[in-house]
């Protein structure tokens, strides 16, 4: 018997499926999350943008443990995953599928290796279940068998975001977290990523997370979009998210950093280099 | 005008004797800085080997973790091992021939070569080699998964980064790195003899002799004991350092230096441990022992 999950079912009301109460992180004296406050429904596809080293990864890696918060609640499905031990933890996990920014492909398996590899870990599943599994995943992602037995190296980059697409959803997980999918690709290549998102969220009525400061993918995969700012550049006890909204509200938003950065402005940032030039 | 004066020559004196506090002060801040982050990262290195021995008693890594690892660990160093071993024998027999010839003690070289490398040279110089060949692969290795998010990924799919990386790893050096410390004694001993009977025409008969009377069990016990510590310190020394890489190309690198030189400093300083533990058991177990000379 197969132990991997059905689809979730399509959206529901009522309880947040993730919540972050309160949660800061600080690395090394360096505060990186402060007091972030977000609650995301069951088959939502939320958007998180923000400029680099807003901690837009690091909130995505808290949300999946892999990352412990310095205060605050983590809270999946009525859990929280901070105060989870690592047994119970490893269990959460298997409803979480992350696709790494550089797709993070186990460099010495092969592509069939990789793609079994969540599933290897799962005793209930057999050989013969499994690559019946790894290749519905390989065509679910437009990909053919005859990449089953290369290893990463010999696939390009976008073969590679989608082997690593094809890996989170081996065990049909009910939250897909992507962290920067689109990052790296050509422009046709950043549209069959986000096809695919959609595709995957159509199918299976997956909860998706996306960082991604590709406002182009924002845009497309996302019912809600929040942004994340840098803690250095907030005055104190400023909230890091400064919106929080759907796509379209985007581009008329008050506030001039949200639409500096949806428009790709440079703004003050000119000044403040032209500045440390002397 | 004499209080007018006394500022003006005080304040040199008392800038000086804050300028030497404050920089006593400021280096002993340092050192204790520099303590504390040793002992943070001794603590560390403690808590990682402990989380890898406790998998040890709860959960085997599978089948095909363990046997790449075991021919990347075993079978792939005995070549280097071998040849180190045989190079270290000859060399031994070139070093000590001089100084026995004088006393007339040429034919005890058997004894001096197989006895140094069956308790010290075969097993520091397997684990010196492990270090070097597997140690500083494995930190690489293991950076590298840090640095591209592998580690996390695993993680991420459920599978513990300790019990899948660092379980076969330590298993791997703990079992292997006494066949190749045999293999090192053995190769030693083999070029040893045919540096001293073949190349310097001393007798085998009394080689051979010397070797079996003053070489003991004991002795090549004590050597393929202590590579088991060399083994498990190598593996714990070096995925701990794989683990805690810093991102980028630079930091890979780092970790795979200080792998080796952390790896080799443990191996000297277990190596003078337990040869003071093991000479003590001996004595104790034969107050009498034999001398060479």
């Amino acid at each position: 018997m197969v132990k991997t999950r059905k689809p979730s079912p399509l959206p529901e009301t009522g309880e947040p499926l993730i919540a972050a109460r309160d949660v800061s992180v600080v690395f090394d004296g360096n505060a990186v999350l402060r007091n972030i406050d977000l609650e995301i429904p069951r088959g939502q596809t939320l958007a998180i943008i923000g400029e680099s080293g807003c901690g837009k990864t690091v909130f995505l890696k808290t949300l999946i443990g892999l990352v412990r918060p310095t205060s605050g609640e983590v809270i999946f499905d009525g859990r929280d995953l901070t105060k989870l031990n690592d047994k119970q933890l490893t269990e959460q996990r298997l409803r979480f599928g992350y696709v790494f920014q550089m797709a993070a492909l186990f460099d010495s398996l092969t592509i069939a290796q990789n793609i079994a590899f969540p599933l290897r870990q799962n005793d209930g599943v057999n050989a013969r279940e499994i690559d019946d599994i790894v290749r519905d995943r390989l065509l679910e992602v437009g990909l053919t068998e005859s990449v089953l037995g290369k290893k990463p190296a010999e696939l390009s980059g976008g073969m590679r975001k989608r082997v690593g697409l094809a890996r989170a959803l081996a065990m049909n997980p009910e939250v897909v977290l992507y962290d920067e999918p689109t990052t790296g690709l050509d422009p046709i290549m950043s549209d069959v990523i986000n096809e695919l998102i959609l595709r995957t969220r159509k199918r299976t009525g997956v909860t998706g997370i996306v960082v991604t400061h590709d406002m182009h993918s924002a845009r497309k995969v996302a019912d809600r979009v929040v942004m994340f700012y840098p803690l250095a550049r907030l005055e104190r006890g400023e909230p890091q998210i400064i919106f929080d909204g759907t796509p379209e509200e985007l581009d008329n938003h008050p506030d001039p950093r949200v639409t500096q950065f949806v428009r790709g402005e440079a703004g003050e940032r000119l000044q403040e280099l032209g500045e440390r030039r002397g | 005008m004499a209080t007018g004066r006394l500022p003006t020559v005080a304040a040199p004196r008392n800038g000086l004797v804050r300028a030497l506090f404050s920089g006593v002060g400021r280096a002993a801040l340092d050192m204790w800085r520099q303590f504390n982050g040793w002992m943070v990262a001794l603590g560390g290195l403690a808590l990682f080997g402990f989380s890898t021995l406790s998998w040890l008693f709860t959960r085997l890594p599978r089948r095909e973790t363990l046997i790449p690892n075991f021919y990347q660990i075993g079978v792939l160093s005995l070549p280097v091992v071998a040849l180190t071993g045989t190079f270290i024998g000859m060399v031994l027999a070139v070093q000590s021939y001089a100084q026995f010839r004088v006393l007339s003690l040429e034919t005890r070289l058997g004894a001096v070569i197989n006895m140094s490398l069956v308790r010290e040279l075969g097993p520091v110089l397997a684990a010196t080699m492990l270090a070097g060949r597997v140690g500083s692969a494995m930190a690489a290795e293991l950076g590298t998964m840090k640095v591209t998010e592998q580690i996390d990924a695993l993680a991420s799919m459920g599978a513990n980064p300790i019990h899948y990386l660092v379980v076969p790893r330590f298993l791997s050096c703990l079992f292997l790195i006494p066949t190749l410390t045999i293999m090192a004694d053995f190769m030693g001993v083999a070029g040893g003899w045919f540096y001293s009977v073949v190349i310097l025409h001393i007798d085998s008969h009394h080689y051979w002799d010397h070797s079996q009377r003053f070489v003991s069990l004991f002795d090549l016990f004590s050597g393929v004991f202590k590579s088991l510590f060399f083994g498990a310190a190598i593996s714990v020394i070096s995925c701990h350092r794989g683990f805690h890489c810093d991102p980028g190309a630079e930091g890979v690198g780092r970790a795979a230096t200080n792998s080796f030189v952390a790896s080799f400093v443990v191996i000297l300083i277990i190596d003078l441990m337990l040869g003071i533990l093991l000479d003590a058991f001996y004595f104790y177990l034969w107050p009498e022992g034999p001398r060479i000379i």
